[in-house]
């Protein structure tokens, strides 16, 4: 089972040279620390920066340079800066190459629920409406179950969505899974030490699995 | 020049009105109208209507025009850790419209350009599409959303010159020219007033033809609202 850095670690793989990358609050945030040195990717923050670099060294924090979460961050040789119209026009029209987000829960369809949970205080959905509609390849970065070990891989989702039919591929604590075209999730790696059996018992959506799944290679 | 500047945050807010609905720029508390709101809450205006990505704090930024009671409705994406909002929210003293940060962005920016409306793709298939127009184009779904209208925008700059040109630092940019393009008055408060002449106009991010007022801002507090910072032997990115 993986711990968050874990997850982070195993999205990090995902990305490729050259690619633009949008990376949502919490997990995601991690996968930075694990992008393969050598490797070119440009961070967008959806406030308007493209470029984000790591946080400042102590007593060099700009008050007006911030990220999406609103912690304190840098620039880098090449980077940009823009207005919020501009910032979601490139996310719209698809510029960006891939978007990391966390999730509550994911339907078999590919729907997304992360925003809102009923009798809980809202704080609103920020930009992930905007990501989710438009973005041409999101990876989710979630907990399979919850505290209680009940699935958070569901046929349909119990919260209210953030968008519907627009998520492909999921990692997990427990899984790296694909949301088929057709409907259901596909079991395409195991977290070190997990057997399929406990994920298929995890997911309550439908789950196509072989016997032999491969275990995910972290390094 | 047009000279648009006008004394002090007093003085370019003194026609706002009890129940007028007011754009303000900024992101959290980052670029931030900072004397705007000092000078709204001075003079006690009261039912705005606040179009805001965000809502302050407790003790900063819009959260000083809640905690006063001068808020009646707030529109934004995010409205984050603020206790006051919440309990005004929860006794039904304050109401809020939740709207994605790029509609809220593009509904901005379709005003500034004479657009009464624009579709996205952002809700589809959410609560937010309820009771909209949707439309597909090439076989996706969008919704039609509408320019917003605002009695008045206000908006920080780093710089401005009094004809009412502006430049933004860094990402205290964020919905700063959106919203000063959209106000039907504009006001803007500046870290650095200049004469015409002073900055050069390649480099200006919202043409003086979009603000009305502007005004040399003082005492700019600037607060972080999450100091991330690493030590100088740390190889990860972020915490």
């Amino acid at each position: 089972m993986l711990d968050k850095n874990g997850i982070a670690r195993r999205i990090a793989k995902e990305i490729r040279d050259g690619y633009y990358v949008n990376l949502g609050i919490g997990i995601p945030t991690l996968v930075a620390n694990y992008i393969p040195e050598g490797m070119n990717i440009v961070l967008q923050s959806e406030n308007g920066l493209l470029g984000m670099g790591p946080f400042p060294y102590e007593g060099e924090e700009d008050p007006d340079l911030i990220n999406a979460g609103k912690q304190t961050i840098t620039t880098l040789p090449g980077s940009s800066i823009f207005d919020s119209a501009m910032s979601f026009g490139m996310i719209r029209s698809q510029k960006i190459d891939l978007t990391i987000l966390g999730a509550m829960e994911v339907s078999e369809q590919g729907d997304i629920a992360n925003w809102k949970i009923p009798g809980k205080m809202v704080k609103g959905m920020g930009g992930a409406m905007d990501l989710v509609a438009s973005a041409k390849n999101i990876i989710v970065a979630m907990q399979h179950i919850n505290k209680a070990g009940e699935s958070k891989l569901l046929p349909k989702c119990t919260l209210p969505l953030t968008g519907v039919k627009c998520i492909r591929k999921i990692v997990t604590e427990l899984a790296v899974l694909d949301v088929l075209d057709g409907g259901g999730f596909r079991l395409i790696e195991r977290a070190p030490g997990v057997s399929v059996d406990f994920i298929k018992q995890s997911t309550s959506g439908k789950l196509f699995a072989e016997a032999d799944v491969k275990e995910m290679d972290l390094n | 020049m047009i000279n648009k500047q006008v004394s002090d945050a007093d003085e370019a807010i003194r026609d706002i009105k009890d129940g007028n609905t007011l754009m303000l720029g900024g992101f959290g508390l980052c670029g931030i109208p900072e004397n705007c709101i000092a000078a709204l809450v001075r003079k006690g205006t009261s039912q705005l209507t606040c179009i805001s990505n965000n809502a302050g704090v407790d003790d900063f930024g819009i959260g000083l025009l809640l905690k006063s009671r001068q808020v009646k409705k707030m529109i934004s994406s995010y409205v984050g850790e603020n206790a006051e909002f919440e309990r005004q929210l929860l006794s039904g003293e304050l109401e809020v419209e939740l709207i994605p940060q790029g509609t809220l962005a593009t509904r901005c920016m379709a005003a500034g350009y004479g657009m009464p409306a624009i579709y996205t793709p952002a809700g589809v298939g959410t609560e937010v599409a309820e009771g909209k127009e949707t439309r597909n184009f090439n076989g996706k779904d969008y919704l039609m959303e509408y320019a917003f209208e605002a009695d008045f925008a206000l908006v920080k700059a780093w710089k401005g010159d009094t004809a009412g040109n502006l430049i933004f630092r860094s990402t205290s940019r964020n919905f700063n020219p959106v919203m000063a393009m959209a106000g039907k008055i504009t006001i803007a408060e500046v870290e650095e007033l200049v004469q015409p002449g002073e900055l050069d106009p390649d480099h200006i991010h919202t043409p003086g033809v979009y603000v009305h007022r502007i005004f040399q801002g003082k005492e700019y507090e600037k607060r972080i609202e999450q100091r991330t910072v690493r030590s100088k032997s740390e190889t990860n990115y972020v915490g």
